[in-house]
């Protein structure tokens, strides 16, 4: 990240956030008394792979690989403009929701609109026993009546401040930093600098005519 | 976000809307590979589909992608319209416009008739196909399956076989094609091909098909459109068939990895034999019906998605 121009101050260095995953880590398999019928659902990007270190942590603690999935809310989105970027998330669930405990994980909890959207998208992809909601971050300014069920650490803040939580996979260092935004600026997450790799698509599913005949098939006329 | 209001002809969409219209496609094939194959994305907004001419993939698929993108849709049809009472077409789309449409999708006859519907509302306008002018969602289409099949334009060689003269499909793809940096051939009898093929932008035009063959990597077949043909340009099918239909025969002189497409509906027997129309390596016809359907989807959602003055997270 090279535009530290307008950063005012770090909250959380990173060892802080790997204590608070640790700690999140903990509080989780402690609610859902382990890790049996557990699945960790990240919102992308930056939830995604936060999703993916929490999944690592509760194997090194439990010894129990928990299904991880990621969820692209674009779709959902009703108070944001199209977006500019031609980057592909696409949503990967790969493992039935019914009747699972569903935890879905972001970095940074602001209004609740992010996780109403994706509470609508978890619905479509299945019928989960519970959703529960973890964040590395709580900065306030709800707007929605939604609140975190695993918090990493409360960050007050202003309107006017945009908080980020950074990640070595996709910004190259790990930390959470509060930045000034000029008035009318976006305060929504920061953009990832790497483009996502296309390479990563599905094949197109084959699609062959499935008519069967009995009558030989060349020169019709 | 693209940089047009309306998608009315290809020409108008810049490299970066293509990509932008095929990158959000992908997204889309994600949802239709769902169980609940439907967003809330579009929620709210009305679709009119007016189609003043037949029309089965086209209009079935933009009213599936309008409905899994929970869009409210209407239907217009030529014939159950107050078009047959001798309704002018600036009076319908003004009759609608009052009441409260966020987009037309328009199919007619008359080249132009789009473009016509952009200066009677403010609502968005695709173009569905008009004359023998324009069709941007099937060169979309086109362009998303070849991308998805071969994974880039660059320097692709695409041969467009049969009837130039009368296809609208013809002039959206083939400056598409040249926007994205493919390399196309036009390969038609003469009295197929247009009066100044050169306008549309193609790299070569032969009469040739089986000299053609071995260089493409992409080999389009188009339809002969006999309720459009005037005059005999060719003494019977068969003869047609013959020289420019893509027939068995004609397999061995294809690449190995060389795709067939087609914008249907097939007249099999004519301009392709059903031997290739169902060839399980070359034929992705049927992917490019899938494509139409996400395409137009990713097109809908560009034109009319997202809130005007969002503020983000």
């Amino acid at each position: 990240m090279t535009d530290n121009a307008n950063v005012k101050y770090q909250v959380m260095d990173a060892d802080d956030v790997e204590r608070s995953i640790t700690r999140i880590a903990h509080q989780i398999l402690e609610a859902n008394h382990g890790a049996q019928n557990v699945a960790l659902v990240g919102i992308v990007t930056r939830g995604d792979v936060l999703a993916r270190r929490l999944a690592r942590r509760i194997e090194e603690i439990e010894g129990v690989k928990v299904p991880v999935g990621s969820l692209d809310i674009t779709f959902y989105r009703d108070d944001v403009p199209v977006s500019l970027s031609p980057d592909i998330y696409n949503s990967h669930l790969p493992f039935a929701l019914d009747g699972t405990n569903i935890v879905l994980v972001d970095d940074v909890l602001y209004t609740g609109r992010t996780i109403r959207c994706a509470l609508d998208a978890v619905m479509d992809y299945g019928r989960p026993a519970t959703v529960q909601l973890a964040v590395l971050v709580d900065r306030g300014h709800r707007e929605l009546p939604i609140r975190a069920d695993y918090v990493g650490k409360n960050v007050p803040s202003s309107r006017s401040e945009a908080v980020h939580l950074l990640l070595d996979e996709t910004d190259g260092e790990t930390c959470v930093r509060i930045y000034d935004v000029a008035p009318g600026g976006h305060v929504g997450a920061k953009p990832v600098n790497q483009a996502p790799i296309p390479s990563g698509l599905p094949e197109m599913p084959k699609l062959p005519n499935r008519y069967k005949s009995d009558i030989p098939v060349g020169g019709d006329r | 976000m693209l940089s047009k209001k309306h998608l009315l002809r290809t020409t108008d969409l810049t490299y970066d809307d293509f990509m932008q219209i095929l990158q959000t496609a992908v997204m889309f094939e994600n949802v239709n590979e769902r169980r609940i194959k439907k967003v809330p994305a579009l929620r709210g907004r009305t679709v009119v589909n007016m189609f003043f001419e037949p029309s089965t993939r086209t209009r079935g698929s933009f009213e599936l992608a309008e409905k899994r993108l929970s869009c409210d849709t209407m239907n217009m049809g030529g014939s159950t319209s107050s078009t047959v009472k001798g309704e002018s077409l600036v009076d319908t789309i003004q009759t609608l416009d009052a009441m409260k449409v966020d987009c037309f999708v328009v199919r007619s006859k008359f080249a132009g008739a789009p473009y016509k519907v952009t200066q009677c509302t403010d609502a968005c306008v695709i173009d569905a196909g008009d004359g023998k002018h324009q069709h941007p969602t099937q060169a979309l289409l086109d362009l998303y399956t070849i991308w998805r099949k071969k994974g880039s334009f660059d320097g692709l060689r695409v041969g467009i076989v049969g009837d130039i003269a009368h296809s609208r499909v013809c002039g959206s793809l083939v400056p598409a094609l040249k926007i994205l940096g493919a390399n196309v051939t036009l390969i038609a009898p003469q009295t197929l091909l247009p009066a100044r093929p050169d306008i549309l932008g193609a790299d070569a035009v032969t009469a040739d098909l089986d000299a053609a063959l071995p260089e493409l990597d992409v080999v389009y077949m188009l339809r002969v459109q006999m309720e459009r043909l005037e005059g005999a340009p060719f003494p019977s099918l068969r003869e047609y068939n013959m020289l420019y239909g893509l027939t068995q025969d004609r397999d061995h002189l294809m690449r190995p990895d060389a795709i067939i497409c087609h914008p249907g509906p097939i007249n099999r027997g004519v301009e392709l034999d059903s031997y290739m129309a169902d060839h399980p390596e070359r034929s992705v016809i049927l992917n490019q019906v899938y494509a139409g359907l996400c395409v137009r989807m990713s097109v809908l959602y560009l034109l009319l998605g997202g809130a005007e003055n969002g503020i983000g997270d």
